[in-house]
């Protein structure tokens, strides 16, 4: 029988016992939606991991040392075929070198410098560090009170709370107020005043003040990129802090450099397009002749923790999917009984066992794809549900909203096709026994 | 015109299996019921020629209907040949069988067997969707089928709104639509009074004349098989107990 009539036939006995089989399609979308409504779940809450992390710039960060460092974070160097790179300074040009790679974002160095600040005359000790405009994406200020830098160039600091306590006892009053930074500022000396060695230059470091409006203070400590500006608990706009040039813990390493003028990094995060390309990233400046760390490897451990977790929801998601197939099997069981005569006419009239047992299987699986169709929709339905209980707790507490579910659209055809596949499964014994009836003792049934 | 056959023996002017219609050579089914060995067919072998119409008589449980559905390759026999046009059913494949059923055969029931949620058109229309004809040979073929049997008023009407003559002409059209070689009637006016049963009886008569189709009915009505039949055979337990033209 060609299919068109196969479909048609099953759709027709489909509309015959209308009542038992909406209810068997019925269990198989209520099976659906519940392996649904898990694996949003899942899939949510691993969208939400991933995206904090991506917005975390931990994936996404390579983080470039000059070779002459000690070691520490690099990992163990493969050995390439090629002669081994040379050591090289991890200065401005080399920030430029690596700005041209492919698929690099941004590269900013970690400024982060001892200084003591005053407020309302008082001095306070504190640590300052240069935070780039990304890491406003990175969610780390999501929760701020106050703003972010109105620019990167802003006279402005975002204080840690710890700092803002020690200010003042009502933290919210300060934002606005004005703090003086007073900082060590590193400034070259003619190239003559080297100390001895004629043509190498030298820099003396040279007390200076800024003033600094408070924009904002944050509750947590951000951490936008290893060894980044975390730590710090006075955070300024990167260009900002650049331009103070102010002494660092490397500039000692620099005095002993043939060029002691031109300063270098300690190192430098490099911010690439996405987690696939860190790998490229990675391996073409360490190329270049310097270290270089990234935490793919934590990335692929995350994926794998959450492909588990999946695995058990859609586990336990799909129980009500077997438990619905049953259902399928005991109406076509059904069906066989009571449409026994019919299975014999149709023998009589030429039928192979084939096309009882296929028309059979289309029956299931036209209950399969709409109870598929029903459950992924219900599924979708539990999940946005939970998104919206989830979005009304979480701004009772004045905390941003968060997608906890998420049903992609791999999910939906995966659902249906799971659906029409277990359906197919259940049909198997139903379709055989049908198929097999003899059609004597089937034309004699009454 | 027809052969005649004899029972447990070899027929008498025999025709070869390339010009039968249907042959069969020592058929036997068994069925086995219990501890019981029921005989319904016991060693028959009988040759029945093309455009023949051949009656088959007897008591109920005389293996008539047995027979029957060996001819339609709806049974398979436990020993001996059956052929169809030389072909032995006896040892086709399911499939083969199917085949048989869908393009050689067309069957007729004394309870009609229509599909109740089907419309006239549809019932008859199913043989050929089974077949796999073509969507846009269908509509003639059915309509050619329905104006056989005089019913091409009634092509929308459901079985249930038919009466019992218009049911079973219904289920002669679907016999027909296939444009069969044998068809093959269990009882066909078993459950029609008799004015209606003359109908069918005619029409089977002006379709085995017009067509040339050879025709195996399953009767008990004698009277009615002298009148139509070219031949009949009487079966008991299992065997041709006669076997020639009607008085």
């Amino acid at each position: 029988m060609k299919t068109r009539d196969l479909m048609d036939l099953a759709a027709r006995n489909l509309r015959e016992a209308l009542l038992r089989n909406f209810l068997t399609t019925l269990g198989i979308g209520v099976g659906v939606a519940s392996l649904v409504a898990m694996l949003s779940l899942g899939v949510g809450l691993q969208n939400l991991a991933n995206d904090r992390l991506a917005k975390s710039g931990l994936f996404d960060a390579v983080i470039v040392t000059p070779l002459t460092n000690f070691g520490g974070f690099e990992r163990p160097q493969q050995p390439s075929p090629g002669p081994p790179p040379v050591a090289r300074p991890l200065d401005e040009d080399a920030r430029h070198q690596i700005e041209a790679l492919p698929n690099v974002v941004e590269v900013y160095p970690e400024i982060r410098f001892p200084t003591e600040i005053r407020f309302a005359g008082n001095p306070y000790p504190t640590i300052v560090a240069g935070v780039p405009p990304s890491a406003r994406e990175g969610g780390s200020f999501d929760d701020m009170k106050g703003s972010f830098f109105s620019s990167p160039s802003a006279n402005e600091a975002i204080l840690q709370i710890e700092l803002a306590r020690q200010l003042s006892s009502q933290p919210d009053a300060l934002l606005g107020q004005e703090i003086v930074l007073r900082y060590a500022e590193r400034e070259p000396l003619p190239a003559d005043s080297g100390g001895g060695n004629p043509g190498t230059g030298g820099f003396s470091i040279v007390p200076r003040e800024e003033k600094l409006r408070i924009v904002g203070i944050v509750e947590t400590e951000p951490a936008a990129g290893v060894g980044s500006f975390g730590r710090g608990r006075l955070l300024i706009p990167l260009q900002v802090a650049e331009t103070l040039r102010a002494a660092q813990t490397n500039d000692l390493r620099d005095l002993l450099r043939d060029t002691p003028a031109k300063r270098t990094y300690d190192n430098l995060t490099v911010r690439v397009k996405g987690a696939p390309q860190v790998k490229a990233v990675e391996d073409a400046v360490k190329q270049m002749g310097f270290g270089a760390f990234s935490l793919l490897d934590a990335t692929r451990n995350l994926a794998l923790v959450f492909t588990v977790f999946d695995l058990l929801l859609g586990i336990f998601g799909s129980l009500a999917l077997i438990v619905a197939s049953l259902g399928i099997i005991n109406t076509l069981v059904m069906a066989i009984l009571e449409r026994r005569r019919e299975i014999g006419v149709l023998k009589a009239l030429g039928a192979a066992d084939r096309d009882v047992r296929r028309l059979f299987f289309a029956e299931a699986a036209a209950m399969g794809l709409l109870g598929g169709l029903l459950g992924v929709t219900i599924g979708w339905l539990i999940g946005r549900a939970i998104n919206f209980g989830t979005d009304v707790y979480l701004t009772r507490r004045q905390l941003p909203s968060i997608a906890v579910a998420a049903v992609p659209w791999w999910m939906v055809a995966a659902a249906i096709a799971f659906s029409v596949a277990v359906s197919l499964a259940a049909g198997i014994y139903p379709a055989s026994r049908a198929a097999r009836l003899n059609p004597v003792e089937a034309l004699r049934y009454e | 015109m027809e052969m005649t056959a004899a029972n447990n023996g070899a027929p008498a002017n025999t025709p070869t299996s390339d010009t039968a219609a249907i042959r069969t050579d020592h058929l036997v089914r068994h069925y086995q019921m219990g501890s019981t060995l029921v005989r319904a067919v016991d060693d028959v072998t009988l040759s029945i020629v093309p455009a023949d119409f051949v009656a088959l008589l007897g008591s109920s449980g005389s293996g008539k209907s047995t027979l029957l559905n060996l001819m339609a390759g709806l049974d398979r026999p436990s020993s001996g040949a059956i052929f169809a046009h030389g072909r032995n059913l006896a040892e086709m494949s399911s499939d083969e069988l199917a085949k048989h059923r869908s393009h050689t055969i067309g069957i007729v029931f004394q309870a009609f067997n229509l599909l109740p949620r089907m419309t006239l058109e549809e019932n008859v229309e199913l043989p050929l969707r089974l077949a796999e004809v073509e969507r846009s040979e269908r509509d003639s073929r059915v309509r050619e089928a329905v104006e056989r049997v005089h019913l091409s008023a009634r092509l929308s009407h459901r079985p249930s709104e038919l009466s019992g003559g218009e049911q079973q002409r219904a289920a002669l059209a679907r016999a027909l639509v296939n444009r069969p070689t044998i068809l093959l009637a269990d009882e066909p006016t078993g459950n029609l009074d008799s004015a209606t049963g003359d109908e069918i009886m005619l029409l089977l008569r002006e379709i085995n004349e017009t067509l040339g189709m050879t025709i195996v009915i399953v009767t008990h009505e004698r009277p009615r098989a002298e009148r139509f039949a070219h031949r009949m055979i009487m079966m008991g337990d299992g065997k041709i107990t006669s076997d020639g033209a009607p008085a």
